[in-house]
């Protein structure tokens, strides 16, 4: 083991290497409740040409490797299962271009989110990338690499739908382009070549992103979160549909929680307006709040809560402290947007029966076509009983999104096995055959997805 | 129990039932007002019940302390109709639970300056004019133990008032305050207007903000520069609840060299925030207060107000960005007698002018 | 397990490792972290930092070298505090510190720590220079010692020692001599005042410290202490009264800022500079002193001011903190140092003035460093109002 660590040495410089058990401790954990596990080696390359030559590396000596971006997944995708060599990828943060007229941005594969949303502010204040939940240390990368949704995924989609094109480095050490920027081409868009795209989802196990294009959208002068509030959840998926249908608005997050008191039992829809204009804004507000939605507020079954103009970007969470214990994690799954009362419901068993106070968040994606409903479980990491009572809330929960008729979105270990489960036999046969295509050696970020 | 104290036989002989003829969003004739106002005594159903959109001006419209406004939100809980959607009289009322552990409760035995359900705002309070004065609700964390839970009168649960109001005197009293200046004027309509009303004894001795300042200032009148500057006073809900107290606004005014402009709507037809009304279930209620907002800002514009001097931080936080934007000054009524006295408030120096 | 007597015991676990303590205010990269940045492995991250002083102290991970400079790496600028949105985030410092001051009793510190410390503890200073030079600096310009003066001109280590530092405390001390102001210093009687050695975990060294110098404040009678440090004035001003150590105290751009507003310094020399200012931390995050600076670079004629686009609390700590600015863990080409002189140069500034001894050596160096000498000069702000009012 020690040659290779003097390879890695060589590769990146030795400030950039560690086998040390400080390195090998911090870089064993994810955030959330997943088992930590060691890697044998960190390293933190600059290059393209320095992450060649270490996949080359470990395949010679059959060496797990595990791409890192902000290892902020919480689902414990980049803990080194089988340990080998972690890659933290966050030294390669150049912005490398932003093509204005096109909307898009190329950046490498450790650019955080913040630093996006923060570039843009300062440079091309009409332009904007949906930006996730996450914390902004969070990579771009990262993001589409779990088909992450952001602020924008109404009515644009996943952010995963927006990409133009990538530079992947193939397990073989090789490397290669898909979409525009592999025939020269600007990297303005992925279609309409034939699709070369089984990366995305495949957490690194097809390929390393080393760079990424990102497409841009509008960003107006005014932008602000408008909220309507119902008791009854089963109102909810309807009223998306109306607001959907308007085509007026951003992001659309509904959400409840036991605490604080003012979110129990209750759920608020916040609704994303932007306008370059006071009087683009009233009219979107009259249109969605007065036309579209006018009849549950002289019912009586649903309150327009006000306007509040300026979005906070990037956002900043502070969930982690709710019980002051450091930690949360969280089933996000893709559902159907008329499950909405029924995870609801089921989530605050769940919840409850681990005596964890209840969180539940909704965000629609694309014309209402999906949304990612979110099952959040605080635990305390000085306390391994909630942490344990966290793990088992959250298999649980994985449990009934499959039951539910939908697809665990991000699935650790526990979920992929649910899935792979479910899966059609051939498109199990499928992911089997693009796997051993690729990897033979099976060194990327072994573990995952793992088809037998 | 507690019941209000309201008199038919005053409504009967009232020759003009002002509480409702000069209501400035329900249009009345004296006949028909007469007539509604006693159905509402009887407990019986009345347009008005609907119609209301709780700014409180009745409270300060009828000459005989006969207390129309909390009488209709009474009818209101008891037929069942609220002017806000139910989800929002929910929000409203979890929003008044504490949950963040309990107060720590000091002895002052002297005077206090309560925050009420504002301890964000503590930040205001500095400088000669609070001199010896100690804050209670200081912690944001713990700052519903002391809401005055007068807010519920726009949702037509006086229910919730009746409560959960004794507790939250019990905790003010507990502090052994001499007396309790409060930053809020609902807080102080509560332990004043409400408390009499409803028979409830308030074991401490409240006072208004702005009696307050006045006194204050004039103990430091010696450092008072006249601050030469036109301007105009956003007048609250609450303060409907003390029209006695009103006079300290042009007292202030006067004493710090502020011209208060003359306007269309001012005094006893002021135009309420609104922020209340934006959310109602009758129709057309988003796009009425921001028409009653535009009103008030245009009245504020052409009498040449150069600030606009607030009490409310409800108000504050609902106009204060509009008023700025079109060019006149938000500040608070403590902040600007800090001015006066020559000193500078941390909000005043941040903005222009 | 010394997780059990920990100070922040309960506290310490509550880090998620968001990452926000990398950002500066403005979110435009995470190396605001003096050293993540240096070192880009989240091992020297601030919640890194916290991650593994928890396992150490809870016996998960054995004491190493390599861990007590992860640990010693921190130069508490405090970039962390401001960014972190949970409530423990007040006490970051604090836990660090706390660690520190375990690590030390248990006498297994880095040996370039141990050294600043033992110098300090010998000498009166890090740099293990006799005592009896401390006040050599002062000769040529005929700084009188304090003897009933309105205020004290408290030195410092570096001011005392370092060349580059002693050249910005001259031009200070001609300020303050050519605008009548009465002050005296305390030449080879000062001490270390003992901002460092707190930070640096030694709590009996700095009691020490703090009770001599105070001691010897009082037998001088001294009420008013104008200090050439950021780092004494920090200590001073929020450690001392806990001591007994009751003075006004005041950092040298107060009292400049007073002399410009009183006319007692008088701008005659125009020379039109590009500049830009540097916020040391223990002006600005730790004192939230921001504008006094500005406003005496505005006053003095012919000086075009660009902010760097990481200024004020966003600003990036120049990695001298902590002792640093001698024990040197953070050197290299990715030092802190080196990235604020390329940010300096970015913004088209011709010369970076600073109001702190560190912070100019460490971005003095940086320059050479860099290779940039000719591009960009650091100067004192001392030295920027001296050249315009120089007779």
């Amino acid at each position: 083991m020690d040659s290779i660590y003097q390879k890695l040495v060589d590769i990146v410089g030795e400030e950039h290497v560690s086998n040390r058990p400080e390195e090998l401790f911090i870089y064993s954990f994810d955030l959330g409740t997943a088992e930590p596990k060691s890697p044998d080696y960190v390293a933190a390359p600059k290059t393209v040409e320095e992450i060649q030559k270490i996949v080359r590396l470990a395949n010679e000596h059959t060496v797990p490797v595990v791409p890192l971006g902000g290892g902020l997944s919480l689902a414990g995708l980049a803990v080194p299962i089988k340990g080998g060599i972690i890659l933290d990828l966050k030294r390669m943060d150049t912005i490398i271009e932003v093509n204005e007229r096109a909307r898009y941005a190329v950046v490498e594969c450790g650019v955080s989110q913040g630093q996006l949303t923060s570039y843009l502010e300062q440079h091309y204040p009409h332009l904007t990338h949906s930006e996730p939940g996450a914390p902004p240390a969070a990579t771009i990368a990262g993001n589409i690499m779990i088909h992450g949704q952001g602020d924008l995924a109404h009515p644009y989609g996943f952010s995963s739908d927006m990409v133009n094109g990538l530079e992947i480095i193939l397990p073989s050490g090789d490397m290669c382009r898909i979409g525009s920027c592999a025939v020269g081409a600007g990297w303005f868009t992925l279609h309409p070549l034939p699709d070369a795209g089984i990366f995305l989802g495949w957490y690194g196990t097809t390929g390393i992103i080393t760079k990424l294009s990102l497409k841009l959208f509008p960003s107006k002068k005014i932008r602000g979160t408008g909220t309507f509030v119902v008791e009854d959840e089963r109102l909810v998926p309807e009223i998306i549909y109306k607001i959907t249908h308007t085509q007026l608005c951003e992001d659309i997050i509904a959400y409840s929680s036991a605490i604080p008191p003012f979110a129990s039992e209750l759920h608020h829809i916040n609704v994303n307006i932007a306008a370059d204009s006071e009087k683009e804004l009233e009219f979107k507000q009259e249109i969605i709040w007065d036309d579209a939605l006018g009849e549950y507020i002289r019912k009586g079954t649903g309150g327009y809560n006000g306007f509040v103009r300026g979005l906070q970007r990037p956002q900043i969470s502070k969930t982690s402290d709710y019980k002051k214990g450091g930690g949360f994690e969280y089933v996000g799954a893709i559902m159907p947007v008329e499950t909405y009362p029924h995870c609801y419901r089921k989530g605050r068993e769940i919840s409850e029966k681990h005596s964890i106070p209840y969180t539940i968040t909704g965000r629609v994606i694309s014309a209402a076509h999906a949304m990612m409903f979110a099952w959040t479980y605080a635990f305390n990491r000085a306390d391994p009983e909630t942490i344990r009572q966290a793990r088992e809330a959250l298999h649980e929960t994985d449990d009934l999104v499959m039951e539910l008729g939908g697809v665990i979105w991000k699935p650790g270990l526990y979920g992929q096995k649910l899935i792979i489960e479910r899966l059609d036999p051939m498109t199990r046969s499928l992911m089997k055959k693009i796997k051993e295509l690729l990897d033979p050696r099976g060194i990327i970020n072994p573990g995952n997805w793992e088809i037998f | 129990m507690t019941y209000l104290k309201f008199d038919t036989e005053t409504c009967i002989s009232c020759p003009d039932t002002s509480c409702l003829t000069e209501c400035q969003h329900i249009s009345i004739e004296r006949d028909v007002a007469h007539n509604e106002i006693l159905k509402i005594a009887r407990g019986e159903n009345s347009f008005v019940l609907h119609e209301c959109v709780t700014c409180y001006a009745c409270e300060e419209y009828c000459p005989y302390g006969n207390h129309p406004f909390y009488l209709i939100v009474e009818r209101q809980e008891a037929l069942g109709i609220t002017p806000q959607p139910s989800p929002l009289v929910k929000r409203a009322i979890n929003i008044g639970i504490p949950f963040r552990g309990e107060p720590e409760i000091k002895e002052i035995n002297g005077p206090v300056i309560n925050l009420g359900a504002f301890s964000q705002l503590k930040y205001l309070i500095e400088g000669k004019l609070f001199e010896g004065l100690t804050i209670i609700s200081d912690d944001e964390r713990k700052m519903f133990h002391y809401f005055c839970q007068l807010m519920y009168l726009h949702y037509g649960k006086i229910s919730v008032i009746k409560e959960r109001l004794l507790k939250i005197i019990d905790t003010i009293a507990r502090h052994r305050p001499t007396e309790v200046i409060c930053f809020h004027d609902e807080c102080f309509g509560a332990y004043t207007s409400f408390c009499n009303a409803y028979g409830i004894t308030v074991p401490f001795q409240p006072v208004h903000l702005f009696e307050y300042l006045y006194t204050r200032l004039n103990e430091l009148k010696d450092l008072i520069k006249p601050l030469g500057l036109k301007v105009t006073y956003q007048r609250p809900c609450s303060s409907r609840l003390s029209p006695d107290k009103h006079r300290y606004v042009k007292k202030i005014f006067d004493l710090i060299g502020a011209e208060y402009v003359k306007r269309e709507y001012s005094e006893q037809n002021v135009l309420c925030c609104a922020l209340t009304i934006q959310g109602q279930k009758k129709e057309g209620s988003r796009r009425l207060t921001l028409e009653i907002q535009k009103k008030n800002i245009e009245d504020m514009k052409r009498a040449g107000a150069e600030v606009c001097v607030f009490n409310c931080p409800a108000c504050f936080d609902t106009l204060g960005w509009k008023v700025k934007e079109i060019g006149i000054k938000p500040v608070f009524m403590s902040d600007l007698c800090r001015v006066a006295i020559g000193e500078s408030p941390v909000d005043w120096k941040e903005s222009d002018g | 397990m010394a997780l059990n007597n920990f100070p922040y015991k309960d506290t310490i676990h509550r880090c998620f490792r968001c990452g926000y303590c990398k950002f500066p205010v403005n979110w435009m990269d995470v190396n605001n972290c003096p050293p993540y940045a240096r070192f880009r492995m989240e091992s020297y991250s601030c919640g890194g930092r916290l991650w593994l002083t928890r396992a150490w102290l809870n016996d998960q991970l054995e004491w190493s070298e390599h861990f007590a400079e992860i640990l010693y790496s921190c130069t508490t600028c405090k970039n962390c505090e401001i960014k972190c949105p949970l409530r423990f985030n007040v006490d970051i410092v604090n836990m660090v510190v706390a660690a520190r001051n375990i690590m030390v009793e248990g006498g297994r510190i880095p040996k370039p720590v141990k050294s600043f410390l033992q110098n300090i503890e010998i000498y009166g200073n890090p740099y293990g220079l006799g005592r009896s030079h401390r006040g050599t600096w002062a000769e040529e310009n005929g700084v009188e010692r304090y003897k009933d003066q309105e205020y004290l001109l408290y030195a410092g280590c570096a001011g005392s020692y370092d060349e580059r530092a002693k050249k910005a405390l001259k031009a200070l001390s001609r300020l303050f001599k050519q605008a009548g102001l009465s002050f005296g210093i305390l030449g080879n009687e000062e001490n270390c005042d003992g901002n460092e050695v707190k930070s640096l975990g030694e709590k009996g060294l700095f009691d020490m410290l703090a009770e001599t110098n105070i001691n010897l404040f009082k037998k001088h009678k001294i009420k008013n202490i104008i200090t050439f440090s950021p780092h004494a004035y920090n200590t001073f001003k929020n450690y001392y009264p806990e001591y007994g150590g009751d003075f006004s105290v005041f950092h040298y751009a107060h009292i400049l800022q007073m002399l410009i507003v009183e006319g007692k310094i008088k701008f005659i020399e125009t020379h039109k500079i590009k500049v830009t200012f540097h916020d040391p931390c223990f002006l600005g995050r730790w004192n939230n002193e921001y504008e006094i600076p500005r406003k005496i670079i505005n006053a003095v004629p012919g000086m075009e001011l660009m902010e760097m686009k990481k200024n004020r609390e966003g600003s990036l700590c120049c990695g001298g903190g902590a002792g640093n600015f001698s024990i040197d863990l953070l050197g290299g080409k990715g030092s802190p140092a080196r990235r604020r002189i390329r940010e300096a140069c970015e913004v088209g500034a011709h010369v970076l003035i600073t109001t702190c001894p560190k912070c100019l050596i460490m971005l003095n160096n940086a320059v050479k460093e860099e290779d940039l000498e000719g591009h960009i000069a650091v100067r004192d702000l001392s030295e920027i109002v001296l050249d315009a009012c120089k007779r």
